[in-house]
């Protein structure tokens, strides 16, 4: 790999994996040190690199770098933290022998104690999105704001004020102890469960950037997974969840980042690679006797992969929504349901809780109902089409609704 | 936004005089729950599904008598309740409307739960 390609490919893998360990050194009063050592070995590379050539081992290099920088610094600060200022205390005895450890299971154990750092229900859900993508996924202030749609300054001033929530709340970089697992995993997975939406149903049309979000999530799960005390079925749930969704990646999606409807995908772009490992998961996940939502999402994709359509398939994923539905609302899960409503009990029960579903406001509620009513209702169908219109606000969604309105008003002339 | 109770009733008779329902019946049946109480929930209208109730109880009555219940008096018993969310009584008769306990000669007893 050239100079100009290891870089930024080093800089996506290695660099969540330093800060990781660095900032369990540190403590989280002081976790933009450990993001400036880091960012300053990576120029340093960036600059010497480009003059000597690369060294044999890039990464062992950058460790090097990173861990001297790290002694340096804490050398330097020594007799501040000793003389000056008590009330500073690292993680670490300060001593000559300081030893930073950069083996591969320190940077497990770091980053998954970093996962429940990011994702601690002191910020916000966005926030712990943004923050999962700055510390866990080394993303930089710019593609953030890129796969959030809003600019640099919010999304700055947005990790600000997360680190400076994390602190505040004297949040410790470790991996909770085994008791405190259950009550802290759920709002974990939640987390990457958000992350993971975001790159699915993202309006961004930046396809490259959508995948790589829902690859994080993945990659975020499955270090969930490798530790013997979170792989909780809930997990493996969640991972199955991410997978069968991940396998219609490339059917989803034309090369516009314009949405192709589930019925009108072609199945062989369908990754059966991704299918096989959703269903390794899923049935990992039935080993307790806890359901989760995750495992009710996971039922309801694995459905959907399940092919031709039939009766029992629709027949299924209602009952899941329904059952999904009783644990938790939410207006995805409504539309969701009456969609399958629709497919298993015919169109005009489909019609009757749509209406009494009332999520007017919402453009997927609209384009429901202009799906449900088409054939029955032309101007029902019509109207609640172009309310949807209205109501869309990514150029994506616009371009499907006026579509599917034009195809409506063509067939309607022919009829 | 208010909460009621939905009690659902059948009548002995009425039990006594289905027949034994096949495992696929059954299913059907469950199905039927699930269809209406998971329209009740994607309307954002469930508080707190509820459970069903065994047939057979007993009734613990003043001066610890125990008798054999549910209601030895009464050819109707409860079957199963569940917690609504509505903003009238109204709202709530409506939701109770596609109950499929009507359709085997049960009925809905809609209360408006107050709060302590």
């Amino acid at each position: 790999m050239k100079q100009s390609v290891i870089i930024p490919h080093l800089f996506r893998t290695e660099y969540r994996k330093m800060v990781s360990v660095l900032s369990k050194l540190f403590g989280i009063e002081h976790i933009e040190i450990a993001e400036d050592i880091v960012s300053d070995s990576f120029l340093l590379a960036s600059e010497l690199w480009g003059l000597k050539g690369l060294p044999e081992n890039p990464t062992a290099w950058l460790y090097t770098v990173a861990k001297n920088k790290t002694k340096d610094y804490l050398k330097r600060n020594l007799i501040f933290a000793q003389r000056i200022s008590k009330e500073i205390k690292y993680n670490v005895p300060i001593s000559e022998e300081i030893e930073i450890d950069l083996s591969v299971k320190n940077i497990n154990d770091s980053q998954l104690a970093m996962i429940f750092v990011v994702c601690h229900p002191c910020n916000t859900p966005e926030a712990q999105i943004s923050l999962a993508l700055n510390l866990l996924c080394g993303f930089g202030v710019d593609e953030i704001a890129n796969a959030f749609l809003t600019n640099k300054e919010v999304v700055y001033k947005r990790l600000q004020r997360a680190k400076a929530n994390l602190r505040h709340e004297k949040i410790k970089i470790e991996q909770p102890a085994p008791a405190d697992i259950n009550d802290r995993l759920p709002a974990v997975l939640m987390t990457l469960y958000l992350l993971f939406n975001e790159g699915y149903y993202s309006s961004n049309q930046d396809v490259t950037l959508r995948k790589d979000l829902c690859f994080e999530a993945i990659r975020l799960t499955n270090l969930l997974i490798e530790n013997g005390q979170t792989n909780q079925p809930s997990a493996s749930a969640l991972l199955s969840l991410m997978y069968f969704h991940s396998s219609r990646f490339d059917a989803r999606l034309d090369q516009n980042g314009e949405i192709i409807l589930y019925q009108d995908q072609d199945t062989e772009l369908w990754d059966q690679g991704l299918i096989t490992k959703g269903e390794y998961f899923f049935n990992q996940a039935w080993q307790g006797d806890m359901i989760s939502k995750y495992h009710l999402e996971a039922a309801i994709a694995y459905w959907h992969t399940i092919q031709p359509d039939s009766k029992e398939k629709w027949d299924n994923i209602l009952q899941l929504y329904n059952h999904l539905l009783v644990i938790e609302y939410s207006p995805i899960a409504a539309l969701n349901r009456t969609y399958a409503l629709a497919k298993a009990n015919g169109k005009m029960e489909a019609i009757a809780a749509a209406e009494k579903i009332k999520l007017e406001g919402n453009y997927l509620y609209h384009s429901l109902l202009g799906e449900l009513y088409t054939n029955i209702d032309h101007a029902k169908a019509i109207s609640n089409l172009q309310h949807a219109l209205a109501l869309a606000k990514s150029a994506a969604d616009k371009n499907f609704i006026s579509s599917k309105i034009s195809e409506y008003m063509q067939k309607s002339q022919h009829s | 936004m208010k909460d009621f109770l939905l009690v659902y009733r059948t009548d002995e008779n009425t039990m006594n005089a289905m027949p034994k329902r096949s495992p696929e019946e059954m299913q059907e049946s469950m199905k039927r729950w699930m269809d209406w109480i998971g329209g009740i929930a994607a309307q954002n209208k469930l508080t707190d599904r509820g459970n069903r109730l065994t047939p057979s109880g007993k009734v613990v009555k003043a001066g610890n008598v125990v008798a054999d219940g549910p209601y030895t008096e009464i050819k109707e018993f409860i079957v199963g309740y569940s917690i609504v969310k509505a903003t009238s009584i109204e709202d709530a008769i409506e939701l109770a409307k596609g109950c499929p306990v009507l359709t085997i000669g049960g009925n809905v007893e809609v209360r408006e739960i107050s709060v302590m």
